[in-house]
């Protein structure tokens, strides 16, 4: 953590130091928070990161509504990769149900939210390249997400907030177009990934810019319960897909990518390199989606995923079974569980507290973001403007997931 | 050692520990024990620092709100132990009225964040924080919105009555 820190003497009578506001507005923090900066030219002395600024009440909206209906407030949270938030969520009211999931179900699952993190990642070394001064590779990969959206659009008709999954499942089957197009990523952006990797890592204003810049060690990470790209960036290979898999992630043979240094060229490398692994992970799940029994895409749980709406109108059952959905007459187990999944930023949990009833007694959301930034105040203190905005780049902060 | 299980984690806290420490439940593996306020530094420091069980990362603080009970607020702290992959939950119960508990900062620079936003939306009082103040919401705010005295307004019959749509 204190590489790069400059040491300076408190006690000089010409410090003249100067407050200086970075955000909440500024398109250099990416979303809506603020950091009260002391500087002393263009030293950072010390600051206060201040947030809250779209703090929208998920975990008190979420006491209030059915399970079913808080998937789309996940959806809000790390806007970058809503899906993964979405699955988490549904995986984890799974758990408290007991439902099980058919495998082509999972794998399907896998190849969205791999897709949501190339794309969530895509978005953050991006803008890291712009906040640099590299403008072009921002732009080569971008059209890269653009074409992960149209998957998402295809798949559930939304681009960002995408509301993609069901509790036991999919709302629908991915059409013939939607496996083309997952086909088609698979085989057009490995080149596109590596021209962007060897924009960056053969740059030299970018390396200067970026290595040994914020570099924090394993141990202070640690303490600071970091997770995720940033953490992995200190040499510690704690990823939950592979510490405890969910979904079939243990049927995928992949690597968890980590750093030597901490610093924000192995954050932006850990996060190419996921990139890489997240592909071949897609490409498994495509194979193995072959093997698997066609027109699947949700468990056979009648009494909590709701029907079709068409057998709703023709078909009494199913009007038994949505009404009991949407009323809320199916008993829930009393008990609590957690649940966490590999979120772009990091391990996002769902504590999620039941009393029998149609809606969370108590839920709560481990938001990776909120958690990683929480070190960012005192890790700028010492370091030039320039750097520290380079370092909140490289921890992608997400204000969708910081307020919650 | 053995393998580090829910059972050995268990027999180890309870002999450190003694009646300090009692397992609550095990709802879907995750081993969930309960301790009071005098032993809960004690007890987040022994798991982080014994040798053989190295729960080192603290995964999430955060409370719940039972207004029924005496002691309504409980503080829940989930830490895991990335040697041994095994997580742990501990629930400490405090008096609503007066919610105070030590702050686990000492023990991990992390809790800091968690605390303000448990003390934003609970009231959890944790003494010795070094900067407790609210994280989400306005600071001159007075309640605690987290709490069961809160309620939302039933969106379901509320905005439904007519006189709101100017009928």
């Amino acid at each position: 953590m204190t590489a790069n820190r400059l040491v300076f003497d408190d006690n000089d009578p010409q410090d003249d130091l100067v407050t200086l506001n970075l955000g909440p507005t500024h398109p250099a923090t990416h979303g809506v928070f603020q950091n009260v900066l002391q500087v002393d030219g263009e030293r950072i002395v010390s600051g206060i990161s201040t947030i809250g600024y779209i703090h929208r009440a998920f975990e008190k909206i979420a006491e209030h509504r059915p399970f079913y209906q808080i998937t789309p407030l996940t959806d809000r949270m790390n806007y970058c990769s809503s899906p993964i938030n979405n699955m988490g969520w549904h995986m984890t009211v799974e758990k408290l149900l007991d439902v099980e999931i058919p495998k082509r179900v999972q794998y399907m699952r896998v190849i969205i939210m791999e897709l949501a993190r190339i794309a969530d990642h895509i978005i953050c070394n991006g803008i890291l390249g712009v906040d640099t001064g590299a403008f072009s590779g921002f732009l080569y990969v971008m059209q890269e997400r653009e074409f992960i959206y149209e998957i998402f659009e295809e798949i559930c008709g939304a681009r960002l907030t995408t509301n993609i999954g069901r509790i036991g499942g999919f709302e629908r089957d991915f059409n013939e177009t939607a496996f083309q197009k997952i086909r088609q990523f698979v085989k057009r952006y490995p080149p596109v990934l590596k021209e962007f990797e060897e924009l960056f890592n053969r740059n030299r204003i970018f390396i200067d810019r970026t290595s040994g810049v914020a570099a924090v060690d394993a141990e202070t990470a640690l303490s600071y319960s970091w997770s995720g790209p940033i953490l992995r960036a200190t040499g510690v290979d704690y990823d939950v897909r592979a510490n405890e898999p969910y979904s079939s992630y243990e049927d995928f043979d992949f690597e968890i990518p980590v750093g030597e240094n901490g610093d924000v060229y192995d954050r932006f490398m850990v996060r190419n390199e996921e990139m890489w692994q997240s592909i071949r992970i897609i490409e498994q799940a495509l194979e193995k989606l072959e093997k698997e029994p066609q027109g699947i895409f949700h468990a056979d749980v009648p009494e909590f995923y709701l029907p079709p709406k068409d057998q709703v109108y023709n078909n009494m059952e199913a009007l038994i079974y949505h009404f009991k959905i949407v009323m809320g007459e199916i008993d829930t187990p009393k008990t609590e569980v957690y649940h966490a999944v590999e979120g772009g930023n990091g391990e996002l949990g769902f504590y999620l507290i039941s009393d029998g009833g149609r809606s969370p007694y108590r839920l709560h959301f481990r938001r990776p973001s909120f958690i990683n930034y929480q070190m960012y105040a005192p890790m700028s203190s010492g370091m030039l403007l320039s750097d520290a905005i380079i370092n909140m780049s490289s921890l992608n902060v997400i204000a969708g997931e910081l307020d919650a | 050692m053995a393998k580090l299980d829910n059972q050995v984690l268990l027999e180890r806290l309870e002999q450190r520990f003694a009646e300090h420490v009692q397992k609550t439940d095990e709802p879907f593996g995750l081993l969930s024990v309960e301790t009071s306020k005098e032993y809960i530094i004690e007890v987040l420091k022994y798991l982080k620092t014994d040798k053989e069980l190295q729960f080192i990362y603290l995964t999430d603080i955060t409370a719940v709100h039972y207004p029924s009970q005496e002691l309504s607020i409980a503080v829940v702290y989930h830490v895991h132990s990335l040697i041994h992959n095994v997580r742990i939950r501990i629930k400490v119960f405090l008096n609503g009225d007066k919610p105070e508990i030590p702050t686990a900062t000492t023990v991990w620079n992390g809790a800091n964040w968690m605390e303000r936003e448990t003390y934003d939306f609970f009231g959890v009082i944790f003494v010795g924080h070094p900067d407790l103040r609210r994280i989400l919401n306005v600071d001159d705010m007075e309640v605690f919105p987290m709490r069961k005295e809160y309620p939302l307004e039933d969106p379901n019959k509320v905005d439904k009555k007519e006189f709101f749509f100017g009928r």
